[in-house]
Formats: structure tokens, sequence, C-alpha cells
């Protein structure tokens, strides 16, 4: 069918050629239009919070121009010390202190009270001194504060990229590792990629049968199983993942059959463990795993496998040879929308996970609703698409597999 | 799906247009609060009796308590709410994120008159809470005597449910490692004493269950899925007094906070707004909340108005306030986003 259509463009002119594909893309302008406003721009806008941040550098002007005058390392001199005073002052005339104060310190815990006292100390007119900034505020008499006042100063920072990666730079210039107790990210990041490869290999073990089991049924049959599978589909993520938390809780309906079969001699605690998320996951995500198998096993010729059996094929081999490189597209063509929709869950390990069960959505989650760091966010958010579309490209390329033929 | 996509888009749009055509009725007043029987009181004691009284309509909204989704209405400038209840150093973290306007006194009541840390620059409090610790009283043979018994699995073993987050939680570490009240938050402000926090939560981690939600904590006990959790008082006093669970609390070392009523920048109905602020801050009425929910008011001339019978349930009776801690909001506000992302660390371990 397909070849057909394409051996019929190549007997045409390349000026109809091009505009028979330029019409389609003009009917398809406003659509085009509408995902670059709607959804290009807006991702734009907010990954790019991930490496600008202007806040310390606005607040800090006259503190910038000081220290590239002090070229010393660690704490710099007395001018350093008038310039920030005087910014800070300004910044408070402004109204700008409070989301500077807070901006440094994501970078410098424990920063934030002690620059407003410095503002409310420059704000009294009073001749302050380098000695009595360091009382009122002991961290600036620290080495390491003041190497991250400077890089801070940088508008385009790689401070939250780097800590996406558990990393940060050293007093020395140096890329180093986060101290043990504050490294999370990239065992959460590791966490979530286990936990997709689990739901994806329990999904595929599913799916594979049953999507066998439905082509060589009556058609009747495998309707009823379709719509049995697609059933839930239709229901909310939420409506779901509330469902198993009625059944897996600890005097929940899986525990008391279980029981009651005598399987288990005491109650399993499934909630709040990886096991329920992954179950509850799977459950999820079957149907995206199945329909792609299910379209690619009913194009396969059951002639061509008699063919194989008659040519003497032993039945694993006719499956080996014959059967699965036909429906492998569609295997991975599943596991990878699966996978890839894994990746972004944030409800169900809310609700069923426990607390080493939480995935970087959560994390994300955060960062925008809590923490109102945005820029620690997009980081995570840039980290977690680049890796998932590299994921997809490597898929493609490498696979052959183009999941908008899959359709 | 395209067809799905587009018809909910038009009835978007159509929704959005009929929004705007809508004549103006009655003055509005649009508060967002973190909902359930919180909410639900609020409305009882406060909302629906100044609508009346003003004569305006009070909407409500529901939020889970998050400033994300404030900011976010602030930065694109359409800001549909006047006033947001937050936690206190939910306001703190407003203020300087500058999503909350900082308040105008004269327009809603001396400062003097509130309980000391009630009356904050962007926020003003409504009632004062106590973070406890509850149990089951069919399950537990040996009733617990502070909320530091939570860290004693020899006497009480089983799973134990936690809020979700460092506050309170290290506070209460610091104080059942021995450090007393007093020097809890200064301990807490050192390494060393941030690693002893989470060293004594280390004794008890493989044991507990974490909350998030408020409501959580009484449908933890009654699953049986806990023998005993911290809660905030009045979500547990409701279920022992509405729902009629065996449920019982402990006051001993609770955490005392306040919750805060804030308004959001760009918010439309300043003056109302203000309005309804002074109203909620005259003595009577600020005493009404108690009697739906047991949390006391933020008013010190207040207590008067107070029903007895409400009077002993709230984290400020006598008998409740033998030993307790005022949650600390500046070394919140400071050291927060660090000790979170610290907690989160040691979750993940």
């Amino acid at each position: 069918m397909s070849s057909i259509a394409i051996s019929g463009f190549k007997t045409r002119t390349i000026a109809t050629d091009r505009s028979d594909s330029l019409r389609p893309l003009a009917l398809a302008a406003p659509l085009l239009l509408l995902l670059a406003f709607s959804f290009g721009a807006p991702i734009v806008a907010l990954l790019s919070r991930a490496v600008y941040e202007p806040t310390i550098a606005n607040a800090l002007p006259r503190t910038v121009a000081a220290l590239r005058v002090d070229s010393a390392r660690g704490v710099p001199g007395e001018p350093v010390f008038g310039a920030f005073a005087a910014d800070l002052k300004e910044a408070q005339a402004a109204g700008a202190i409070y989301e500077f104060a807070k901006t440094l310190n994501t970078r410098l815990p424990g920063a934030r009270s002690q620059v407003l006292r410095v503002a409310r100390l420059a704000g009294q007119d009073r001749g302050v001194t380098k000695e009595a900034i360091i009382k009122a505020a002991p961290l600036l008499g620290e080495d390491q504060s003041w190497s991250a006042i400077r890089t801070g100063t940088n508008r385009f920072t790689s401070f939250f990229l780097l800590s996406a990666f558990d990393l940060r730079w050293t007093d020395q210039g140096t890329i180093g590792a986060v101290p043990a107790h504050q490294a999370v990210f990239t065992r959460v990041f590791g966490r979530t990629f286990l936990i997709a490869t689990l739901v994806t290999l329990a999904t595929l073990a599913l799916a594979f049968p049953l999507a066998y089991v439905m082509t060589n049924v009556r058609p009747v049959i495998a309707g009823i199983v379709l719509v049995l599978v697609l059933l839930p589909f239709w229901t909310s993520i939420l409506v779901r993942t509330a469902a198993w938390t009625v059944i897996l809780q600890k005097y929940g309906l899986l525990n008391d059959l279980l029981l009651w079969l005598g399987v288990t001699s005491e109650r399993l605690e499934l909630m709040y463990s990886r096991t329920g998320l992954i179950i509850a996951m799977t459950h999820i995500q079957l149907p995206f795993t199945l329909l792609p198998i299910y379209s690619v096993m009913r194009a396969v010729q059951t002639s061509q496998l008699r063919a194989a059996q008659s040519l003497g094929a032993r039945p694993f081999t006719v499956f080996r040879r014959v059967y699965l490189p036909q429906v492998m597209p569609g295997v991975l063509a599943g596991c990878l929308l699966t996978f890839i929709l894994c990746l972004g869950y944030y409800i169900t390990p809310v609700l069923i996970g426990g607390a080493s069960d939480q995935l970087i959505s959560n994390f994300i989650a955060n960062y925008v609703n809590v923490e109102l760091n945005w820029e620690m966010a997009a980081a995570l958010s840039f980290v977690l698409l680049v890796s998932t579309l590299g994921l997809y490209v490597t898929m493609t390329r490498y696979l052959g597999l183009d999941l908008f033929k899959m359709g | 799906m395209k067809l799905i996509y587009r018809t909910t888009l038009l009835a978007l749009a159509s929704a959005a247009i009929v929004a705007q055509i809508q004549p103006a009725g009655a003055a509005e007043l649009t508060v967002m609060a973190t909902g359930g029987e919180w909410q639900s009181a609020l409305r009882k004691a406060w909302f629906d009796p100044f609508a009346k009284k003003a004569g305006i309509q009070f909407n409500e909204q529901e939020y889970t308590g998050e400033l994300g989704k404030i900011k976010a209405m602030v930065e694109t400038g359409n800001v549909p709410i006047d006033l947001v209840t937050v936690e206190t150093s939910t306001v703190l973290q407003g203020c300087d994120a500058g999503v909350l306007i900082r308040l105008d006194y004269s327009r809603i009541a001396d400062r003097s008159r509130f309980l000391p840390g009630t009356a904050l620059d962007c926020g003003v409090g409504i009632d004062v809470y106590g973070d406890v610790l509850a149990y089951d009283t069919t399950v537990l043979k040996e009733a617990p005597t502070s909320v530091l018994d939570i860290f004693d699995t020899k006497k009480f073993p089983g799973k134990r449910a936690m809020r979700k987050a460092p506050a309170q939680n290290l506070e209460w570490a610091l104080m059942a490692d021995g450090v007393p009240i007093a020097d809890v938050y200064k301990v807490l402000g050192t390494p060393d004493g941030v690693d002893r926090a989470f060293k004594k939560l280390d004794t008890i981690k493989k044991d507990i269950v974490w909350w998030e939600a408020g409501a959580q904590p009484p449908q933890l006990l009654a699953s049986k899925e806990v023998v005993m959790t911290t809660a905030w008082n009045g979500r547990i006093q409701n279920a022992i007094d509405k729902d009629k669970r065996p449920f019982a609390i402990v006051w001993n070392n609770q955490i005392v906070e306040y919750d805060m009523i804030a308004i959001p920048k760009g918010a439309k109905n300043l003056d109302l707004a203000y309005k309804y602020l002074a109203y909620a801050a005259e003595p009577e009425v600020s005493a009404q909340l108690g009697q739906h929910i047991p949390y006391g008011p933020v008013m010190s001339d207040a207590t008067p108005f107070v029903p007895k019978d409400v009077l002993p349930k709230l984290p400020t009776a006598p008998d409740h306030m033998k030993a307790y801690l005022v949650g600390d909001v500046e070394f919140w506000g400071d050291h927060g986003e660090d000790l979170v992302k610290r907690f989160n660390a040691w979750l993940a371990q």
C-alpha cells in the first residue's frame, strides 16, 4: 500500500511535489502556531530559568564592580563591603531585598536573615565597616560565602544544572560533588529510570501473551477483552490510583484475600512501598504497551507461520525467525511509550509509593510549588526532557522505529 | 483525539467568554484556603457571617497550601483571589518573593492585640493549633505520655506516622535526644545539631509512614495502618467528637503553631479584604472558630468569648501548656530550603 503511494509520488515533478508538501503544512499552520505559543514558548521560557538567574547580579551592581577590582580569593577587602552595604540599602529601598536574600539563601543556606540584618544596619545611614558587617552576618566572614556570591553575580549560571547532577563549583574553581547528605538527584534519576524499566518489563510480560491470545480468539471475544482492557484506560488516573489504595492497604481487599486463601500468614505492607507502586503503575500502563503490540500482531499473516512449519521449522524457530521479527516494532513502540510515560509519573508515587519511591516529577513539583525555586525545577525538568528525547532519538535511529508510523 | 482536543478548546473558550460577560452583581470577595474540615469551620465561623453582615458574596476556592499557585497568578498578572490562608513559614516566603502584600495594620487592628508572633508583615494570624501525638485507645494498651514517645519503638512497637517535612520532626528528634526545649533552635542552627536530629530520626525511620495532608492522620489511625501519628489537634478532636473515633491526644511536648491569612499582590478587592481582616480581628468574632474546630483565637482579648466546653480542647488550655515549643518562623525562613533538601536526601537513602 505505502510502496505504491511512494512510487506514485516519484513520477510527479519536483515542483508539484513541493507544493503538495507545503499545502498540508499550511493547513496545519494554525495548529502549529498554537503549539508554538501555548507549548513551545512557555517550555523554552521556563527551561531558560535553569541557566539564567539575574536576581543577585541585579541587586549588587556596586559589589560586582568592586569585586572586579578586588582580585583576592576568599573574603574581600573594605571597599567591597562598603559597596555591598550600599547595594543592600538600595535594594531595601526598592523592595528587592527579600527576593535577593531568598535567592542567596539557596546558594548559601542561612544567609537570608543575616543579609536582612546587614540591610537594616546599612539603612541606619552610619558608616558601616567590614567589621560591623561581619559581626551582623558571620557568614560574610567566610571564604566559601564569597565564592558563592562571586559565582552568584554571574547572570548565566551553571549552579542549578550542576545541582541537578549533585555537583557544584568548589572553592578551588573545579567541579566537585556536593556533600553526601545533600546528594539526592542522581539517586532519584536512577530510581526513576529503574522503576520505569521494571514497569515496562512487567507490562510487556502481561501484554505480549494477552495480545497473542486476542489475535487468536474469535473476534467477539477479542472485542470483549479489548473493552475490558480499555475500560479502566478511560477512567481518570487519579481514580485508578485511589482504587489501588483501597485494594492494597493493610486492611484492604488484597490482604484480606491472601489471608483467606492462606497464601500469607500476616498482612503485607503493600501501601507506601515500591511493590505496591509497581503493581499500580503496571495496571495503568498496560494498555499503552498492549495496543501497539496487538495492532502489529493482527497484521501478521498466519500463512507465513504455516509455511515455515511446512518447511520443517520447529515451533520455537518459527516464533523466533518468522513471528518475532514481525511483531518487534510493536513491542518496541509499546515499551518505549510506557517507559517514557513512566518517567513522568507524579500522582501514583505520591499516593501509593513510600518516601523512597518518589520520582523526579515529585521533586520538580516540590521545587515549583513549595520551595518557589523555579530555577532548580527548570534544571531538573531540562535534564529529564533531554534524557527522554535522547532515549527516543536513540530508539528511532538505531532500532528503526517510528512511533508516528505506528498509529 | 484531535476532535476531543478541539471540542475541549471550544468549550474552554466559550466558558471564558461567558465568564467575561456575566454582569457584575453584588460585591464579591474570594478566599482560597486549604480545604477539609478546617475550611468548613472557617466558613461557619467567619465567612458566612461576614458575607451576611457586609451584604456581599463570599466565594471560596481550595488549594494545597503551596505558594507556587499564587506565585503563578501574581507573575501572570491574573489574581482571581483576594485572601489566602497560609502557614506561618509560607507567609515569610511569600513576603520575600513579593507574592503577598505588606499589610497596613491601621486598617486591621492594633498589632499589640495579637498574640506575639501572629501579626506578621505579610500575614495575620487566624488561629492557634498544636502539632500533637494521637493514637487509638483500643489499639495501644498503654497510653503514651509525651509526643516524644513516638521515638520509643520498644514500648510502642508498630508503624507510626509523621508529617513528610523536616519542620517539627527535627525539633522533636532533638527534644527526644535530650535537648532542653529552650535550646532546640539554637542546637538545630548548627551542623552538629542537624546531624544529631537526623541520627535520632534514623532510629525509627523504617517504622515511619509519612503523611502530607492534614486529613490523613485520622484516616491512618482509623485504618489501623499505624499505631500512633503526629497530627494537627483539630483534625483528631473532630474525629473524636463528630465521628466518635476512640482516639486520644497527647499534648505533652506539643509544638504550637499559627495559621495565617494574607492578601496576594494584585488582589482586586483590596478594601473588602481589609474589612474582612478587621472583622475577624474583633475579639468576639475571633473566638467563634473554636466551636467548629478546636483551634484557639489569636487575639489576646478573645479568650473570654470562647465557650466553656471548647476551652479545655484548645492547644492553649493551661493543662496543655506544661511543656511546649513555639515553632520558629525565622529559623525555617533561613534553613527551610536547605533542610528540606537534606530531609529529601535522607528519605531517599
